[in-house]
């Protein structure tokens, strides 16, 4: 049987604000000591209350902007009530009914456009460290994680392969970067994935009566692993004839695989209401307005101009623009060969051929560079004939070589003539005209 | 000043015990000593307190001495205060009167307290309440209730009924309570003191153990109103740890009492007169606005909504909120339970936690919500037309101890009078006007406009003015 996937996306992105997202305790929890960034608010002690972080909210509404949503200008925090023994206050404040930011899509590079449902804003919660102490298992909690912002980003069940998401994901991740609001370092947690996955028959309509959602993914390669489990096993049971399980999995590693975690028969009541601690946002038009402005240069806007303005390729635009650092080296470089007549693709070139370390060339060295390896000399047209003749003369194994068919003996040669000449030529030039003596 | 020398230290009013620090008629360390003396004396019968805090007060006492002999210049220097055991403060165990929080010391200071304490102020100790201030008596606390200063086989009310107690009783200068819907009010009224409840969002809650989020408002319990003014300014502000406080600038509440009432609109609503009003109660209310209108005073019958719809919304969010406010007591910290939580609280949080549910939320909170919001329109068109509205703050006078026993809706229908003005986050106080003959205090409520109040209390302002002389301003509780 034909089975055509429906996986929809949720991502977490953890904001690297310098404070949490309630409390004025430092957000960079990475390889802190347990329980040092910590006070009475994102401990959740009596009486504490959470005031929400303004660049936070901002860069949500950011992220949202960038990722073509509307901004609704009512919004408000909800408490999502749970326990759990890493959830300080019993409750996460989170967004229900009114996120910051609805309606958006990414556009893959085939045209699709994949919807974004919403992206709202919430925090993180502690940590739970299982060890073994004076002989006795027992689990410690770190509160330094307590609190910290993160944005969630659900899509439509608009994927169909795992190719798709992967695409989708590093689109998403390039434009937080580009927004320098998360480092999105899928090792350290700041971006976390979530995709669930469902098959339905080709053909059929509406969306399939389950869905199995997966977790523990760290990485855009397994996120794309795990997908391609799920659509292999859920076919299978669907060729039985049988219906998957509603449930939570969790992927493995070692074997690329899924596991059972938790069976979902219906969504869980998290007692949704009003965060009572937070008065509710409203935004005026010229606010959001304001943060519409102060949006960087997107990446495929940026791409787009790449390619126009500076007569680049595809190919050379999109890796000079996978990063903004990159993107904003190769102006700068460009900017200063201009004055030099060194053309963007000669920049380009070098940039992308010679894996230019940006940190340490600053931008007039590399024209410097540039200019440097590329420069010629004037040369008489006969004399150089006469050298290559020489050359020619000289070597005869030259000649006998190429006839055989080993091209790389003219690099040979032209070595040979570089070194009677001591002047930097075009070689290009040269090439050509060895080439024309050998005939 | 020699009269205040021969009277005990602690019955002075925070006025008098202002005047007197700053003649160095006594010092700060005597009228804190009068205080812990009464207080020794009077806690066998009332049990007003759950901590006192002598040694602390003693050295504050002497810090404000030495500040005093500098001459500087604080709104509360020297001054004992008794607060609620809901306001975290640090170094000092807070436990909301639940045995769950029994061993729990705050490592910070609530915004009330650090500015009670920036404004040189004296803490005696933490006055008892109702568990978690779920309650109108005190009756829940797992400390034992506290006991009515007039008649102590007869409640202070609640929650705050440890604060209005320990003001009656001259154990204190002054308190601090907090109100959700009534828990200053009620037990200022059944223990006749003056009991503050400021607009919603006037004075931060930060650092005081939640009950309602959307409700909570300290203020002060006080032997005057002009105590009642000193105090506000002190707690009145906007605060960065509280994200609902005001911007709206703070005034000199104290200074601006004196208002001539003549033209002012005092609205009365006859639907405030309930059915089941205590007699002495509504007859004392209704002369103490014959006595405002004898002073220029134009009394308006207003409509308001019948106060018993308030209930059912009050009880609906404030459950809600309870329900999800508790929820970090899991037994992972503070040291003991869920099942250290006693009857009304596990009520309350079964309760909050039903009307959450999926499905119900729409036929609860959010119509409760809805109905809020009906609430507070009919306030808006009654100010439209009065500028005060009065009414008598408890249905009855103080009820007898063991009243609460069996009755789950206690404390909502002992607040029915005061539970729509909470709702709608208004300003309200509680003025006592008189006695019963069985000796009980009976209080009346000046409710107010948001922020408006300097307004009320310039209006309980000038009720005391005019009923200065009257004989039973001299009672005193025998104790």
């Amino acid at each position: 049987m034909k089975y055509k996937a429906v996986i929809g996306l949720e991502v977490h992105v953890e904001l690297k604000t310098n404070s949490k997202m309630f409390c004025s305790c430092s957000a960079d929890y990475f390889g802190q000591k347990p329980n040092t960034h910590t006070c009475p608010v994102c401990l959740g002690l009596p009486g504490a209350l959470p005031v929400p972080n303004k660049k936070a909210v901002e860069w949500c509404v950011q992220i949202g902007l960038a990722l073509n949503c509307g901004i609704p200008l009512f919004s408000k925090f909800d408490r999502k009530n749970y326990f759990y023994p890493d959830l300080a206050k019993g409750y996460q404040i989170s967004q229900y009914d009114k996120p910051f930011c609805l309606n958006g899509h990414i556009t893959l590079q085939n045209g699709k456009k994949i919807g974004i449902t919403r992206v709202h804003m919430e925090e993180d919660t502690g940590k739970l460290i299982h060890e073994t102490v004076d002989e006795k298992k027992v689990s410690l909690i770190d509160f330094n994680r307590s609190g910290v912002p993160l944005v969630e980003i659900v899509t439509e069940p608009d994927f169909e392969t795992a190719d798709e998401v992967k695409e989708y994901l590093q689109k998403l991740q390039q434009i937080v970067r580009y927004l320098g609001v998360s480092n999105a370092d899928m090792e350290k947690g700041n971006m976390r994935l979530e995709p669930n996955i469902s098959l339905k028959k080709d053909g059929e309509k509406g969306l399939p009566k389950y869905k199995v959602e997966v977790k523990n993914i760290n990485s855009f390669a397994f996120v794309g692993k795990a997908i391609d489990y799920e659509i292999k096993r859920q076919a299978e049971i669907l060729d039985e004839g049988k219906t998957p399980v509603q449930e939570t999995r969790g992927f493995v590693e070692k074997n690329s695989s899924t596991v059972s975690q938790r069976v979902k028969e219906e969504a869980s009541d998290y007692r949704y209401f009003p965060e009572p601690d937070i008065p509710p946002i409203r935004w005026k038009e010229p606010e959001i307005n304001k943060l519409k402005e102060t949006l960087p240069e997107l990446p495929n806007v940026k791409l787009n101009r790449f390619q126009k303005q500076y007569g680049l390729s595809l190919y050379d635009g999109e890796i000079l623009t996978k990063e903004k650092t990159l993107a904003d080296y190769f102006e700068e470089v460009f900017k200063i060969g201009q004055k030099n007549r060194v053309t963007a693709k000669q920049i380009a070139n070098n940039i992308i051929n010679k894996k230019v370390d940006i940190g340490n060339i600053v931008p007039a060295k590399l024209i410097e560079n540039i200019l440097q390896s590329e420069k010629k000399e004037d040369i008489n047209a006969d004399e150089l004939r006469n050298i290559v003749r020489k050359v020619l003369k000289d070597n005869p194994g030259i000649k006998e070589d190429y006839k055989k068919g080993k091209d790389s003996v003219i690099q040979f040669a032209i070595g040979q003539v570089m070194y009677i000449l001591k002047k930097k030529i075009d070689t290009n030039m040269l090439r050509k005209l060895i080439l024309e003596e050998l005939k | 000043m020699l009269f205040l020398k021969k009277m005990n230290l602690n019955n002075l009013t925070l006025k008098q015990a202002k005047e007197g620090l700053k003649n160095k008629d006594f010092s700060s360390v005597e009228l804190t000593k009068a205080c812990l003396e009464r207080i020794k004396a009077t806690e066998p019968k009332l049990n007003a307190f759950v901590t006192v805090t002598e040694k602390d007060a003693l050295e504050q006492a002497k810090i404000a001495d030495k500040a005093l002999s500098d001459a500087v210049e604080l709104p509360l220097l020297g001054i004992p205060l008794a607060v609620k055991d809901n306001f975290s403060t640090k170094g000092i165990k807070t436990t909301a009167s639940s045995k769950v929080l029994e061993s729990y010391i705050p490592p910070f200071d609530s915004t009330v307290i650090k500015k009670i304490k920036e404004a040189g102020c004296v803490i005696l100790g933490k006055t008892n309440m109702d568990a978690w201030a779920h309650g109108s008596s005190t009756e829940t606390s797992d400390f034992g209730a506290s006991k009515n200063p007039w008649n102590t086989k007869h409640l202070p009310g609640g929650s705050s009924g440890g604060s209005a107690a320990s003001v009656a009783a001259d154990q204190t200068i002054a308190a601090i309570g907090s109100e959700t819907a009534g828990s200053i009010r009620q037990p200022a009224s059944w223990c006749g003191v003056v009991g503050l409840k400021p607009t919603y969002g006037r004075v931060s809650r930060y650092g005081v153990i939640a009950m309602g989020s959307s409700l909570d408002s300290p203020g002060p319990i006080t032997k005057t109103t002009e105590d009642s003014a000193i105090i506000l300014e002190v707690l009145a502000g906007k605060d960065e740890m509280d994200a609902t406080t005001s911007p709206k600038p703070v005034l000199k509440y104290s200074q601006k009492l004196k208002k001539d009432i003549k033209e002012l609109k005092i609205g009365i609503s006859n639907e405030y007169f309930i059915e089941g009003l205590d007699k002495e109660v509504e007859k004392n209310v209704k002369e103490a606005i014959k006595k405002l209108e004898k002073a220029g005073g134009k009394i308006e019958n207003i409509k308001l909504f019948d106060p018993k719809y308030a209930i059912d919304v009050y009880t609906i969010i404030q459950r809600s909120e309870v329900s999800s406010n508790l929820a970090r007591y899991d037994g992972i910290r503070y040291g003991n339970g869920r099942g250290a939580f006693a009857d009304e609280a596990k009520r309350r949080i079964m309760f909050g936690t039903y009307a959450l549910s999926s499905g119900y939320y729409d036929q609860y909170y959010n119509k409760a919500q809805q109905v809020r919001t009906v609430i507070i329109n009919d306030f808006e068109k009654a100010f439209g037309k009065v500028d005060v509205i009065i009414a008598p703050t408890s249905p009855s006078l103080a009820l007898p101890v063991g009243a609460t026993k069996d009755a789950a809706m206690f404390g909502e229908i002992a607040d029915v009078l005061v539970e729509p003005s909470s709702i709608a986050g208004l300003a309200g106080i509680n003025i006592p006007v008189g006695f019963s003959n069985s000796g009980l205090p009976i209080g009346m409520q000046i409710i107010g406009p948001q922020f408006s109040e300097e307004l009320v209390l310039s209006v309980a302002f000038e009720y005391e003015k005019i009923t200065q002389t009257e004989q039973w301003r001299k009672l005193k509780p025998n104790l």
